[in-house]
């Protein structure tokens, strides 16, 4: 007599759940997709590109993580700030023959390949196979708890992350002026 | 477990993290100029990020510190991006080139 209930019992593909997880399998995709194009084309605007696909993909990921904050905030400074700010160093420091490929060694892709896959495959293995303990919480971690929480225990880092982004402007000025030939 | 539930294990993220981390290192190691290597830094930050977070989501007893981490991820990843790309921008003009193979100058 076989059993009329499946070994996997999932949501079905069209309820609200399944809908879900459909969305996350599509952020998975993006994320994974623009992450390739970003370590592997030939073009330094194609690689941007490809970041930006990535980071949008990542703050998908954080939104189903239950912080659509951090996903705005990565939305806002990743595909926002930090990609303007390479298209900009790319139009004004690439020169236009960069695609040509410099005589590097022909082992430099494949021992690469096997590093990077060594390295992340360690890591799932290591995430899989370990048993992480799990606290109950303490509270639900919305926009309003992040905000006392920075204005009280944590606003002394907060004042320190506005200086080092301050330093880091002006020392991004001053390195990158064009100095007088004296 | 099904497919469409993937969305409620901390495994899957730590896989992607470890992925992206993995890409990260790839880019790294294999580019020829200075800002793909910059990218591929990026990367690296964000699969940091992702496994901050997904342990923050399902592990840990207040799920507000682990955003805040993402957040000062997110700043100092800012910060340097800038001192990278103005780093570049000034080898840029004394080289007229961003391959790390031209500015051996810099070797100790």
């Amino acid at each position: 007599m076989i059993s009329s209930t499946p070994l996997t019992a999932g949501p079905a593909l069209f309820s609200v759940d399944g809908l879900v997880g459909i969305i996350f399998l599509v952020m998975i995709a993006v994320t994974v997709i623009g992450g390739y194009i970003a370590c592997n084309s030939q073009r330094l605007v194609r690689a941007v590109a490809g970041l930006i696909v990535c980071f949008v993909g990542v703050a998908g990921l954080y939104y189903f993580l239950n912080s659509p904050f951090v996903a705005m905030m990565q939305v806002l400074i990743y595909v926002g700030a930090v990609a303007v700010t390479i298209s900009f160093a790319i139009m004004l420091a690439a020169p236009a023959d960069q695609e040509k490929m410099s005589q590097s060694s022909i082992l430099a892709g494949p021992l690469g390949f096997c590093t990077a896959a060594l390295l992340a495959g360690g890591f799932s293995v290591l995430a899989i196979k370990t048993q992480w303990p799990v606290m109950d919480k303490i509270n639900d971690g919305s926009v309003k708890k992040i905000g006392i929480q920075l204005l009280t225990n944590y606003s002394m880092v907060f004042e320190l992350i506005s200086i080092v982004l301050l330093i880091a402007i002006l020392g991004a000025l001053v390195i990158a002026r064009v100095r007088r030939e004296n | 477990m099904s497919v469409l539930t993937l969305y409620n294990n901390l495994s899957t993220f730590l896989i992607l993290g470890a992925i992206l981390f993995g890409m990260g290192v790839y880019g790294i190691v294999t580019r020829k100029t200075f800002i793909g290597m910059l990218i591929a830094a990026e990367l690296l930050l964000a699969g940091a990020s992702v496994n901050f977070m997904a342990f923050n989501r399902f592990n840990a007893p207040d799920p507000v510190v682990g955003q805040i981490f993402a957040l000062f991820i997110m700043a100092i990843a800012a910060a340097e991006a800038a001192i990278g790309l103005s780093i570049v921008i000034a080898v840029y003009y004394h080289y007229k080139s961003i391959d790390p193979e031209d500015t051996v100058q810099l070797k100790g």
